[in-house]
Order: structure tokens, then C-alpha cells, then sequence
């Protein structure tokens, strides 16, 4: 890998993280389960990686690991997903009153 | 089309699921743009997995295609679970975070060094993700057993205990620093992968029941850095980026939840909270008053101003429904009822809102204790439902208290004081609770769900003579 990959690959990190406290820190407190399991499954994004390593099958070995590793990405994307979308279903204002 | 085109696409559809994921993130500040969240993050990782097949190296689907199947059988059960059960449930998810990057860092390893690929950058890379994956898997699933009381709640502790687990981490540094210098040792792959393992069992087991909010947040934090490593390994951008958004989320969420508890992250982390219980309560015990739900309700409806201050008791005995009865019948006799919510009350960040909201009460009812702290001296009564040390008013004065210095809600301030409450025990962090011998404070012991149940029928029936 060129030494220029690792750098930009720093600088990504680096803004990414500074993104992340700003957009976190005005996610209201009465939505701080549901942005857990909302940030469970945007991080199962490694479900890109694992499907490679599954999927070009050089060893029996990393074939074996891979296919655990997309079974655990699912499972986060599927469940995280779900179960963001019926947390927030719940969430409801005051009825007008009557 | 041609090998470059295809990669063009792929990293055109990263680009386009990193940019959906933050506007995912930003719709859920808000209660009423945050299922739009939802369906961006859908989005995003629908097009970031589209974009991967396209990869050429991806031949084989069949094993891809069984993984996905085991996956999703797995994970709609695990999204349909009761809601007191989420944070054991979000657990659970780190754990399958972190195995899923010690796994992939581990083939990585296997494959770089049968082709004699391992560049230092990508050994030191492979050595921290596999490092933080593995430590992740165990600890939150330890964290997970404790949270569904497989594993005892109270701090499990031994002598030289921190030196024990810190000269753990030690080896599995030591041998990720030995293989950063010479890869070829793949001997010490495995010593790595078991020191992380055990690390992360050790880590979690001292920690008590009480700062289970604080260790989720951590583990989230660290499952996302695990993702970041992932990505450093393969080069792959949208991991760095999600993992990132994930990592500081989970950072943030913990230094939140150590403020809430007036902890730092190593007194968390080395502390063993709640284990040493200062010299338990000298000095005579005080009497408590008590009385039964017909004197509730009689406070309650002479009433102006009511808060709820509702703790994870509530949830265990199931009475979340009841309690929105009480509102129910309070108001309508033009009370106003407010709901006072502790940011640990509950076992994860957020946790109470999201059962009051399974409820049906009314989030603009929900108030956080910096908002309602204020109202308390206004108060007419406050009623206590199955919470606990986030209203010990010990944690003000008392400087031999376990708590001391914690930020509570300020109930003791309120004209009177309703404790709905089992019984005298002490609650999840093992305290004696000064509140419930109060002068202004009236104890109603049994089941909150039948208490409040009682209360309602007591309420409703005698709603005439008002």
C-alpha cells in the first residue's frame, strides 16, 4: 500500500470522528436507545468486508471465518434496523387536547 | 464492463451510503424526522452491499447467501424482544460486531501471510482490530449475561485484580507489537486472539449491575472502533467512516453516562462500584411511614402539580401501563402530571423513555433532570415507582456514601413524597436510601403494578366527591 493511502485514510478517520460528535451531540436524550441500535447496524457496514473475504474464497480457513463474519453483520443489520424503526414507532406527542 | 469502471462504482456507492448514514444519524435528533434515519441508513447499506458484489474478487455466493439466511433468522427474533430486554439485546450486537472485525482481521491474517503481503502498517492495523474485536466479543457478552442475570450483577472481584488484567492486555500488546516487527510468528496469533478474549471477560466481570449503562456505551464505542480498524485493513473508506460515527456515538453516550453517575471512565472501568458499601448505615434505624393506596390516592388527587419520577422497578413488575392510567386519571381531574427521568434510569442510555413510550405516554411529558430539578420545590407530590438510588438524597451531603456526589433528582425538595417499593432492600447498587425515612416521604409497599392498580380503582372510584 502507498504511504498516501494510510494518510488519507487518517484524514477520513479524523473528520469522520469530528462529524460524529456534532451529529451525536444533538441526537435528543429521549432517543439515546434508539441511536444506539440505529449506530449498531450503520456499523455492521463491515458486512462489506466480511462478503469479501467470503466471497473470493482463497482458503477453506478464511472462507470458514468470512461466512461467520457476514452471518454476525447480518444479524446486527437486520435486528438494529428492526428493531431502531420500532422503538421510534412508540415515540408520540400529546394528543391535542380536546 | 471494464475492472476500472466497476471500482469506480463500488466507490461511488460507498461514497453515496457514507453521506446517507450521516443524514441517518442527523434525522434522529429529533423524535419526528427519526424514523427518515431509518430508511437513510436502509438505504445506505442497501447500496454500500450492491456496490461490494459488483467487486470482482467477489465470485462465490453460495456461502455468502447461507450467512445471510442464518443472519436474518437470528436478527428479526432479536428485534422483536420485550423492550425491557433492549439492552441486553444491544449487547448482544457489540458482541457480533467485534466478532465479525476479529474475525475478518484474522483472515486477513491468514491470507496476507500465506502470500507474504504483511506490510508493518498492515500487521499494526490487523493486531489492533483483532485486539478490539475479541475484547468486544467477550466483554459484551459478559456484559450481556449480566444484564439478563445469568451472570451475578454484583461486582465479581479477586486479589490483584487490575494488575491481573492489565498484565493480560500487556501480553496481547506485547505480542501484537512482537508480530508488527516480524509477522512470520504466527505462533503468536493465537496468544493475541486468546489474551484479547480473556482481557475482555475480566474486564467486564468486576463491574457492577448499576454502571451497565456506562459499559454498553463503551462497548458501542469500542465495537465501532473495531470497525474503523476493519476498514484500515482493507482500505475501505465507508468502514472507517461508519465505524467512526459509531465510535465517537458510543463515546459520547459513556461520558454521559460517567457525568450521570459522577464517575470517571477508570473508576468505572478499575472501581468495582457498589462493592465496597461504606460501613452499612450506623446509627438507629429511622421509622418509616408507611401507608396503603387509598392514602396515595388521597394525596395524589388533593394535588396541584404531580411528577413521576419512574425507575427500572417500574419496568420489572410490568406497571408502565398502569402508571399511564394514573396520568390518565390525574389529569383528568386537571392535575398536571410531568414524568422526571434520571439519564441512568433504566440500563442503557435512553432506556426509560423508550418504555414510557411503549406506553403511550406522551414524550413531551418525558423531562430530564437538568429541566424538572427546579419544578421539585413546586411539587405538590412526587411519586417514586420502582427508582431507587437516583433519588437517595444522600448522594448531596453524605460523603461516605457510594454515591456521593452523584447528580439526582431533587425529590426530597417536593411537598410530599409517594415510594411505591417491594420492600426495605436496597436497590441495584446495593444502598441504603435515606429518602424512604424522610418526614415528607409516605412508603406503599407490594407489586408497583398492583399499587398503581389500586390507586387508579381508588382514584376513579371515588372521582364524585372532588
Amino acid at each position: 500500500m502507498h504511504q498516501l493511502d494510510l494518510w488519507s485514510m487518517a484524514f477520513v478517520f479524523m473528520l469522520a470522528t469530528f462529524i460524529g460528535f456534532d451529529v451525536i451531540r444533538n441526537v435528543s436524550r429521549l432517543l439515546h436507545t434508539p441511536l444506539m441500535s440505529l449506530t449498531n447496524a450503520i456499523s455492521a457496514i463491515a458486512v462489506v468486508g466480511s462478503v469479501i473475504i467470503a466471497g473470493e474464497q482463497k482458503t477453506t480457513f478464511s472462507t470458514v471465518l468470512g461466512t461467520i463474519a457476514v452471518a454476525a453483520s447480518i444479524t446486527n443489520i437486520v435486528s438494529g434496523f428492526l428493531i431502531t424503526d420500532r422503538m421510534l414507532r412508540m415515540f408520540k406527542k400529546r394528543e391535542p387536547s380536546k | 464492463m471494464s475492472p476500472d469502471a466497476i471500482d469506480h462504482l463500488t466507490q461511488a456507492s460507498y461514497l453515496a451510503a457514507s453521506a446517507l448514514f450521516i443524514f441517518s444519524l442527523r434525522w434522529l435528533s429529533r423524535p419526528d424526522t427519526a424514523r427518515r434515519g431509518v430508511l437513510a441508513g436502509v438505504l445506505g447499506m442497501t447500496l454500500a452491499v450492491v456496490g461490494t458484489f459488483l467487486h470482482p474478487e467477489v465470485v462465490h455466493y453460495e456461502w455468502i447467501a447461507i450467512a445471510v439466511v442464518v443472519g436474518t433468522i437470528i436478527g428479526v427474533p432479536l428485534s422483536r424482544v420485550a423492550l425491557t430486554a433492549v439492552p441486553q439485546r444491544t449487547a448482544l450486537s457489540h458482541a457480533f460486531g467485534g466478532l465479525a472485525a476479529g474475525l475478518v482481521g484474522t483472515a486477513k491474517y491468514s491470507l496476507w501471510l500465506g502470500e507474504g503481503e504483511l506490510t508493518t502498517f498492515r500487521m499494526g492495523a490487523i493486531a489492533v482490530e483483532v485486539i478490539l474485536g475479541f475484547v468486544t466479543l467477550t466483554g459484551s457478552l459478559m456484559a450481556a449475561g449480566k444484564l439478563q442475570e445469568i451472570i451475578p450483577t454484583r461486582p465479581i472481584t479477586y486479589r490483584n485484580q487490575n494488575l491481573i488484567n492489565l498484565t493480560l492486555l500487556g501480553v496481547a500488546v506485547v505480542a501484537g507489537g512482537w508480530l508488527i516487527v516480524d509477522p512470520t510468528q504466527w505462533q503468536l496469533f493465537p496468544v493475541l486472539i486468546g489474551m484479547s478474549l480473556l482481557f475482555g471477560v475480566l474486564l467486564i466481570i468486576p463491574i457492577g449491575g448499576a454502571d451497565m449503562p456506562t459499559v454498553i456505551s463503551l462497548l458501542n464505542s469500542y465495537a465501532g472502533l473495531a470497525a474503523v480498524a476493519m476498514g484500515f485493513v482493507l482500505e475501505n473508506k465507508v468502514l472507517i467512516i461508519a465505524g467512526a460515527l459509531d465510535g465517537s456515538s458510543g463515546f459520547i453516550l459513556s461520558v454521559i453516562m460517567c457525568r450521570a453517575m459522577n464517575r470517571s471512565f477508570t473508576n468505572v472501568l478499575f472501581g468495582a462500584f457498589g462493592q465496597v458499601q461504606a460501613a452499612a448505615m450506623q446509627g438507629e434505624q429511622k421509622a418509616v411511614k408507611s401507608g396503603n393506596a387509598q392514602d396515595a390516592a388521597d394525596l395524589l388527587e388533593a394535588a396541584n402539580q404531580v411528577v413521576i419520577v419512574p425507575g427500572y422497578g417500574m419496568a420489572v413488575a410490568q406497571a408502565q401501563h398502569r402508571v399511564h392510567e394514573l396520568r390518565d386519571q390525574l389529569t383528568k381531574r386537571g392535575i398536571s402530571v410531568k414524568f422526571a427521568i434520571h439519564p441512568v434510569a433504566g440500563r442503557m442510555p435512553g432506556h426509560m423513555n423508550v418504555l414510557l413510550a411503549e406506553a403511550e405516554i406522551p414524550y413531551d411529558e418525558l423531562f430530564e433532570m437538568d429541566d424538572i430539578n427546579p419544578d421539585f420545590a413546586q411539587t405538590d407530590v412526587v411519586l417514586v415507582v420502582g427508582a431507587n438510588d437516583v433519588v437517595n438524597p444522600a448522594a448531596r451531603h453524605d460523603k461516605s456514601s457510594p454515591i456521593y456526589g452523584m447528580p439526582i433528582l431533587d425529590v426530597d425538595k417536593a411537598k410530599s413524597v409517594i415510594a411505591i417499593k417491594r420492600s426495605m432492600r436496597p436497590g441495584f447498587a446495593g444502598i441504603d436510601n435515606e429518602l424512604y425515612t424522610a418526614d415528607n416521604t409516605m412508603m406503599v409497599f407490594g407489586d408497583a403494578k398492583a399499587v398503581i392498580g389500586d390507586i387508579v380503582k381508588a382514584l376513579s372510584g371515588g372521582s364524585g366527591i372532588h
